[in-house]
């Protein structure tokens, strides 16, 4: 004997759920991420190290499990179980936060990254993002110039010269590429007209993907991606080779192990972001079933397996240019964020706008009519661009430094006696 | 102050600087406790606009320092206003040791000096003696270390590459270099049954003959390591970001290179086409055809490629005397020298003294004194020796080319970034063992 409330109660797999199930929905979903997000991490570092001994002709760790791959559970021990060291003149507080604060926002951008398309279930259908936030990417923006703190922390708190400089490094040049990372995104917003990330992969799903019909925005973004996660060729802040381990020289055990943690956090957040804002989120390219019609298990499950495909070749990506390219020297990297990237992500925003200005007073519409003619505008502006690139201009060779005056009268300074200067020990 | 052990050391380096006749103030500290504490601190001078500089240690202990040279360098922000090297963390006194060794019994310790060139090192130490004893060696040996120094050459190239790469932060060119750097070993096992310390060269002929299908090796590596060069090519030569790390870098213009008495690639970068092989030929090297590679600008990048293009020629001459090896005896038919077959001395009462004599007391070269200098990888290498008639040297001296070509490093980075000094570091292509001695 069924009541008939409680037959009007249960709610339609196509209807959104009540807020009891929201709120147990959105516990399960923040579990199930954090898991799958931990072990992605896990082995995002084992597939480091596979990979770079794959392009380096070595093997790669092979020893613990089939082909190694319980090597990441033994490095976990081996992190846990070594001696937690606080060098003398630490300032304790900050020291022990900052690996907590490198990791934090990393994790916490994959609230508002929808990685599916909706669930059906009994109790209503689930939306596939942690947090289907109206202000979408500005709050990935936001949390994620937070991690700059940990990294900024952990030099200054290491009492360490190496340490500092690499936290100097990190604070200007996550601070730069912030800031063209920003303006690439703002073409996104432009034509999705929104900023919840759900509705960018839906207008991607109607016009195509962003990669196409904003390829310099994609390309500003990858780049700046890079900056933003301090990996090669940016990886200025942990320069093994010139500040030994950069901020996290002093660290070790589990806190040192945060930080590539991290890192590779990071790494996994921004490749989700590169595959949602520009190459179509959880769409399977070439169909069009995905986005339409009603919610299916199947359909949830297919649009993950495309998400997670999406994050994973570009993990491969970002591991590929690791093993392949030298390091930037500082000046470089700051010239390449504000003088390059930067006017050139404001004036690709000021032509996108007028761009979509235009088709929109053409009646044109957000089709893939309009989708083709942005690409077309796409494709010359980016073969221009590679053009130029090519010749290998932008990357300032060493000659722009001090002459030699300026360094003698840095000496003089620093001796208080600038009738010496030119009288140097060294030379 | 502090109680207990006291003990005041002058450290010779501070910000403060020069005294006012121009010589390093030396600084008093004071150890004794735990922690050091400067007594009579310089009288503060007024800051400056632009802030404090940093004094930062790079070194002794530090990956990028290629063994343990210490570099106090004086930034600003991060620019390099006074750089100073420090040496002597790795003395082990080997030219005081060599005064009390019988000459074959030096030949080790030179393995220890250059280790990347220890193969190289033996050939140039058995030269010297070879020209202390006045005598002649065969036609078969002549080949088989130039075929030895050659293969050094590439050795220690690759390893200079490798680490540059790694300096500079591309890892993969380092491990493809070290692949090939693993088959010249390879080689060098299979003929002298080390790997590292060769110790390959005796007084007057070599340790061991090549063993049988040996050149076979050595023609398969001749044959694959071009396309290893091709690919680490691919990689950076024409890689912007390695060109605009490299280019314009610690540059030495030809009269500066000559000046600082810089040898090998690092000259000849600076555009001085001054090689040991050329100028001086040992071994026949005037008979074989090679060319030296010269750059125009005396910075990083010209000596990669200098460097890239050296083990090319070093192909080719390996080519060549694989070619023309001759078949023959390896070391010189002289008794007193060369130490008799095990079997003869086991069976012949003459090779048995021999035998006796030779490693009790050594072969004794006439009383003088002779300098001779081989290209090896890293500039202008020399032996000095004297004889006093005894069978050990009364003086034994290394000019070691890294010793010198580091005496320009202040030089060549002031004024750059702390970045820059790792790279023009790697480019000077230093090896503590050889600079301490």
């Amino acid at each position: 004997m069924i009541e008939p409330t409680l037959i009007l109660q249960l709610p339609h797999p196509q209807l959104p759920p009540s807020t009891g199930v929201f709120l147990i929905a959105t516990v399960i979903k923040m579990i199930v991420i954090f898991t799958i997000y931990m072990v992605g991490v896990a082995y995002s570092t084992f597939a480091e190290r596979r990979v770079s001994a794959w392009i380096q002709d070595r093997h790669g760790p092979n020893r613990v499990g089939p082909q190694g791959i319980l090597q990441v559970a033994a490095d976990g021990i081996k992190n846990i179980m070594k001696e937690e060291t606080y060098p003398s003149y630490v300032s304790k507080a900050l020291f022990v936060l900052a690996p907590g604060i490198a990791f934090v926002p990393a994790m916490m951008t994959w609230a508002v990254i929808p990685f599916g398309a909706p669930l059906p279930t009994l109790w209503g259908r689930i939306d596939l993002v942690v947090a289907d936030l109206p202000v979408g990417f500005l709050f990935t923006l936001a949390i994620s110039s937070l991690g700059v703190y940990g990294i900024v922390l952990a030099g200054w708190a290491s009492n360490n010269k190496y340490a500092l400089l690499g936290g100097l490094r990190s604070s200007a040049q996550m601070v730069s590429y912030e800031i063209a990372m920003g303006m690439s995104t703002v073409c996104v917003l432009l034509l999705a007209g929104n900023v919840s990330l759900n509705e960018v992969v839906q207008q991607q799903a109607q016009m195509g993907w962003n990669a196409f019909l904003l390829s310099v925005a994609a390309f500003i973004f990858l780049i700046a991606a890079f900056a933003e996660t301090n990996r090669v060729p940016f990886d200025l802040p942990e320069a093994e080779s010139e500040l030994i381990a950069g901020y996290h020289t002093e660290y070790s055990a589990m806190k040192f192990s945060m930080f590539p943690i991290s890192e590779y956090a990071n790494m996994i957040t921004a490749s989700a972001m590169m595959a949602t804002l520009f190459f179509g989120g959880w769409d399977i390219p070439f169909t069009k079933w995905d986005n339409t019609g009603d919610a299916t298990v199947l359909k949830a499950l297919l649009t993950f397996g495309a998400f997670a495909t999406k994050v994973i070749l570009f993990v491969l990506f970002y591991i590929w240019i690791r093993w392949t390219l030298p390091r930037f020297r500082y000046d470089q990297l700051m010239s390449l964020g504000w003088k390059v990237l930067l006017p050139m992500a404001l004036v690709y925003v000021i032509v996108i706008a007028a761009t979509v200005l235009a088709l929109d007073m053409a009646g044109i519409a957000r089709g893939p009519m309009f989708g083709a003619i942005l690409f077309a505008l796409n494709a010359v502006l980016m073969g221009g661009i590679l053009f130029v690139l090519d010749k290998g201009r932008l990357i300032s060779p060493a000659y722009s430094r001090l002459d030699r005056s300026r360094v003698e009268r840095l000496r003089a300074m620093a001796t208080g006696r600038s009738h010496l200067a030119g009288r140097g020990t060294g030379a | 102050m502090t109680t207990g052990t006291t003990r005041t050391v002058e450290v010779e380096l501070s910000t403060t600087g020069l005294s006012p006749d121009g010589k390093p103030q030396r600084v008093p500290l004071v150890v004794g406790g735990d922690m050091a504490t400067a007594v009579a601190a310089p009288p503060a001078l007024e800051p400056d606009l632009e802030g404090e500089h940093m004094l930062i240690n790079i070194g002794p202990q530090h990956p990028a320092t290629h063994g343990v040279l210490r570099l106090v360098l004086e930034l600003d922000g991060e620019t390099v206003v006074r750089c100073i090297p420090h040496v002597g963390y790795l003395h082990c006194g080997f030219e005081k040791i060599g005064e009390y060794r019988q000459y074959n019994q030096i030949i080790p310790w030179t393995d220890r000096e250059d280790y990347l060139n220890s193969i190289g090192n033996n050939v140039a130490f058995a030269l010297g003696a070879e020209r202390l004893f006045a005598i002649d060696i065969t036609e078969r040996c002549t080949v088989l270390r130039v075929i030895a120094m050659e293969l050094s050459r590439i050795a220690s190239h690759l390893v200079w590459m490798g680490t540059t790469c790694i300096d500079i932060g591309a890892f993969t060119p380092f491990l493809w270099g070290f692949q090939e750097r693993e088959n010249i070993y390879n080689l060098l096992e299979g003929w002298v049954g080390a790997r590292l310390t060769t110790s390959a060269t005796r007084v007057g002929g070599m340790a061991a003959d090549i063993p049988d299908k040996w050149l076979e090796g050595l023609q398969g590596f001749i044959r694959t390591f071009p396309k290893t060069i091709d690919e680490c090519e691919r990689m950076l030569t024409r890689n912007a970001i390695w060109v605009g790390r490299t280019v314009g870098l610690g540059v030495m213009s030809p009269d500066e290179a000559i000046n600082y008495g810089l040898s090998g690639p690092l000259l000849r970068a600076s555009g001085v086409a001054y090689d040991v092989r050329k100028d001086f030929p040992y071994l026949d090297y005037e008979t074989y055809d090679f060319d030296v590679p010269v750059g125009t600008n005396g910075d990083v990048y010209d000596r990669f490629l200098v460097r890239v293009e050296e083990m090319r020629q070093s192909v080719r001459i390996l080519e060549q005397a694989v070619k023309r090896l001759p078949d023959g005896p390896v070391n010189v038919d002289d008794p007193r020298l060369v130490l008799p077959p095990k079997h003869k001395a086991t069976s012949e009462m003459e090779s048995m003294i021999h035998h006796f004599k030779n490693v009790m007391e050594g072969p004794r070269p006439p009383i003088g004194e002779c300098y001779v200098a081989v290209e090896s990888p890293k500039g202008e290498k020399g032996y000095y020796m004297v004889s006093d008639g005894s069978s050990k040297p009364a003086r034994w001296r290394i000019r070691p080319p890294s010793f010198v070509n580091l005496s320009a490093i202040p030089k060549m980075v002031e004024g750059h970034l702390l970045s820059d000094v790792i790279a023009i570091n790697a480019s000077i292509d230093i090896v503590m063992g050889e600079i301490d001695r």
